[in-house]
């Protein structure tokens, strides 16, 4: 049987880490409609071993300035509105926490390739038409509910080959990172060409051919350069590098 | 033309250079390096038709596959519907003309032209 033993006071006491109880945040503000120029803000805020880069800056809005913008909705890494870039890496703010950055200065900037709004708060406008374009549905004739339909057959198999792809939040960590999106504002992107893969690879799905006549473009598919910033960066898991290449296999007649 | 029939013509091209220019490397080892650059020597190359169509094959394969390179380079740069189509004809202009102006030389020195 295990017993759970519960630690003595000098044990305790070792476990105590040499965190800093105060950082430097740094905070990129700008506001380009009023032609504002970037600059940092920077303010000290008091951090515990949990707390996270959102919750930091939450605690500048609470007590230093409330103007600051950002967006945030669910904390928890699901709604996938609080993506920005903090040290120069594009994450998510609340599922990052200050303690794992082993740094007493933090700076949170914009994501890259996106028009910055406010502060930290960027247009996803172009990630959301391409997220659309590449009809993130099933097609099927048959897909309307009626009294005699029955459930689309698939197998453990079948979702395998798709079901990573289905855990984008849309946070847009990865069109961030992307390389080419930084040069090329016509590009669809990691995030729309993963979901292309995810739909078509779907054996529920028939729309195979039109979203592959849509990612075969001047500015879709193959214009990834498979840097593979995308898979590194996302914080569900999804590796849109890879969904590009398998992607790719169907144009060029590897995969049926 | 659809950008994957492109592509796949990129990577052929590809592939076909490293082969036949492997090949003529290959050649050039087949006598001291110097020797091979000697005026007869060059000049025989050119007069031997399979040897001379191998130059053409890999005329043709490189100009193709660096002109295409070049244009997706200049379409990451910049984008628009003019500049695009500067850069998708200006490429393929480009390509013809070295192939010409490279056919030629092959032609003239295979005729004995100089």
């Amino acid at each position: 049987m295990a017993v759970v033993e519960v630690p003595k006071p000098s044990e305790a006491s070792n476990t105590k880490t040499s965190q800093p109880n105060t950082i430097t945040l740094r905070i990129a503000r700008s506001n380009p409609s009023a032609e504002q120029e970037l600059s940092f803000s920077e303010f000290q805020i008091p951090v515990q071993k949990w707390t996270t880069v959102l919750e930091a800056i939450l605690y500048v809005k609470q007590n230093f300035d409330h103007s600051l913008a950002v967006r945030y909705s669910c904390r928890q890494a699901s709604c996938g509105s609080c993506g920005m870039k903090i040290n120069g890496r594009p994450a998510l703010a609340c599922y990052t926490k200050i303690s794992e950055l082993n740094s007493n200065v933090i700076t949170v900037e914009p994501m890259n390739n996106f028009p910055i709004i406010r502060d930290l708060a960027v247009d996803f406008k172009q990630l959301i038409s391409n997220h659309k374009k590449m009809k993130p549905f099933i097609i099927r004739e048959d897909s309307e509910v009626t009294p005699e339909s029955k459930e689309f057959v698939q197998t453990p198999q079948d979702l395998e080959k798709f079901l990573q792809f289905s855990y984008c939040i849309k946070c847009g960590l990865c069109n961030s990172a992307c390389p080419t999106m930084a040069t090329d504002e016509s590009f669809i992107g990691p995030q729309g060409l993963a979901q292309a893969y995810r739909y078509v690879a779907d054996n529920r799905d028939k729309g195979k051919d039109d979203r592959l006549k849509i990612v075969d473009d001047s500015h879709g598919i193959w214009r990834c350069h498979f840097a593979g910033s995308c898979s590194h960066v996302c914080p569900k898991g999804v590796d849109p590098a890879m969904a590009i290449q398998l992607l790719r296999g169907y144009l060029l007649g590897f995969r049926k | 033309m659809r950008e994957s029939i492109i592509m796949k013509i990129h990577y052929g091209t590809a592939l076909g250079a490293v082969a036949l220019v492997a090949v003529h490397i290959l050649m050039r080892m087949s006598q001291k390096f110097s020797d091979s650059l000697q005026y007869q020597n060059v000049i025989a190359n050119y007069h031997f038709l399979p040897y001379a169509l191998m130059l053409e094959a890999i005329l043709i394969l490189l100009s193709v596959h660096g002109f295409n390179g070049l244009r997706v380079i200049l379409l990451e740069l910049k984008q628009g519907s003019t500049y695009e189509k500067m850069i998708n004809y200006g490429s393929l202009a480009a390509m013809a003309v070295l192939i010409a102006y490279g056919s030629r030389t092959i032609l003239m020195a295979g005729m004995g032209v100089s």
